[in-house]
């Protein structure tokens, strides 16, 4: 066990995106409940002794990272500044978030507004992807938002998400747009 | 009451008009329509004379207030159909309270604790690749956007040196130039992306492309990039062997 440890704690922390239990299965050859018992084990640790990296569930994996409490003094080891996102960029984001999958049309329908611009920046911040076309004439394409979304946020999965009802509780039908997860529908 | 307004901070339209209705204490489901026109227009009209770009869509929906409080002038119909549906307010509202809850949704997500501001991870160097054939190395999917963004660059960079001429009509089968792409793979497990697509006419490069995308369709090829921004490199999934023995013309009548 203190062996099956080590080594899942060295993999966490050379990774560079999140590593899911099913791919520490994978590596370190143990079964899964072992594997389950080390991760909670080590995210325990990291978080009783008030550590300088934590160990986070994440976009469906687990990963080391810093307490946003020393966020101010890691900043400035920073070389570039963190690129801003604008609230435009915000809004995009969330509608795409709630309503995947959606066409850039619908996108704009809703902000009232042109985006192509904000949805070609999102994209090549690789915050979405393209998850196929709408069976509609022009077939135009849909989106999504993409697995680094889920780790730029610190999100687990889409339903971490709050609901739309937590914030805004007007209209019942709309508020049922609940965030879809587009694998569900095979993409 | 004199309007000061930083026009820049607003997104849209939409937004616009949500802080009038917020900033004149009124109800989203029953707007002043005519209060809020005027108040709306003399934005514009601000917006004008500051000589700011106005975007089309701040003008359509001076139109759309327009119109909307022009219908609230005639007299309903007395049909006896529903009242609500019969408002000409009624698809604004709507839209505005679906816009309010995403314009909340984008302030929540600004909250969250985000990648390299809030939060941070090791960055590691990418290693480079080198032909390694285990297949072990590092390595980030490359997607589909940056597939076609690739390919783009390609067509781009083409159309600046293409020298004038005639153009002549050549037949490039997309099941040739899969047979051909095959070939190479035989005896590499992995090329650049680059070397692939055929230069010589947007033609051959188009066709290169789909047969690209088609064998990556029949999970022969799969697309890699070590770093962002880095080479995109197509790998071989199959054996050299398996490869040869292939049958690629059976399925591919379509494409001659």
């Amino acid at each position: 066990m203190t062996e099956l440890r080590a080594l899942i704690e060295a993999l966490l922390f050379v990774a560079e995106s999140p590593l899911s239990i099913d791919k520490l299965c994978e590596v370190t050859e143990g079964s899964r409940s072992e594997v389950r018992e080390v991760v909670d084990g080590l995210m325990e640790v990291y978080q009783r002794e008030s550590r300088g990296v934590e160990l986070v569930e994440v976009a469906g994996g687990y990963q080391f990272r810093t307490p946003a409490a020393l966020a101010p003094w890691l900043r400035r080891l920073q070389r570039e500044r963190p690129q801003r996102m604008s609230r435009a960029a915000l809004e995009t984001l969330a509608i795409i978030a709630y309503r995947q999958p959606i066409t850039r049309a619908e996108v704009e329908y809703l902000r009232g507004v042109d985006s192509g611009g904000v949805m070609k920046t999102l994209l090549e911040r690789n915050l979405l992807r393209l998850l196929g076309k709408k069976d509609v004439p022009g077939k135009p394409l849909l989106y999504g938002t993409s697995r680094y979304f889920l780790e730029f946020f610190g999100l687990r999965e889409l339903s971490d998400l709050p609901t739309l009802k937590e914030f805004a509780a007007l209209d019942p039908e709309l508020a049922e747009a609940l965030p879809r997860d587009p694998e569900e529908n095979g993409s | 009451m004199a309007l000061q307004i930083q026009l820049q901070n607003f997104t849209g339209p939409l937004d616009l008009l949500l802080h009038l209705i917020k900033s004149h204490e009124m109800d989203i489901c029953d707007i002043r329509i005519f209060e809020i026109t005027e108040q709306y227009l003399t934005v514009i009209e601000q917006m004008k004379q500051l000589d700011l770009d106005i975007a089309g869509e701040f003008l359509m929906m001076a139109a759309t207030l327009i119109h909307i409080k022009s219908r609230m002038l005639l007299p309903l119909p007395d049909d006896g159909t529903d009242e609500e549906e019969d408002d000409p307010r009624a698809e604004l509202v709507r839209r505005l309270l679906e816009y309010q809850r995403y314009k909340e949704a984008g302030q929540l997500f600004d909250t969250l604790l985000r990648l390299d501001r809030d939060v941070f991870v090791p960055c590691l160097p990418v290693p480079v690749a080198d032909g390694d054939e285990t297949g072990q190395e590092a390595q980030i999917t490359a997607s589909l956007f940056q597939l076609a963004q690739a390919f783009y660059e390609i067509v781009r960079n083409q159309e600046k040196v293409e020298p004038f001429h005639e153009v002549v009509r050549e037949s490039v089968s997309v099941a040739d130039t899969m047979k051909r792409i095959r070939s190479q793979f035989v005896n590499a497990a992995r090329l650049n992306f680059c070397d692939l697509v055929e230069s010589g006419g947007r033609i051959r490069m188009v066709v290169s492309f789909l047969a690209i995308l088609e064998l990556i369709k029949m999970k022969i090829l799969t697309v890699d990039q070590v770093a962002p921004f880095g080479d995109i490199w197509l790998k071989r999934l199959v054996t050299a062997e398996e490869l040869t023995g292939l049958v690629l013309a059976g399925e591919l009548g379509d494409y001659d």
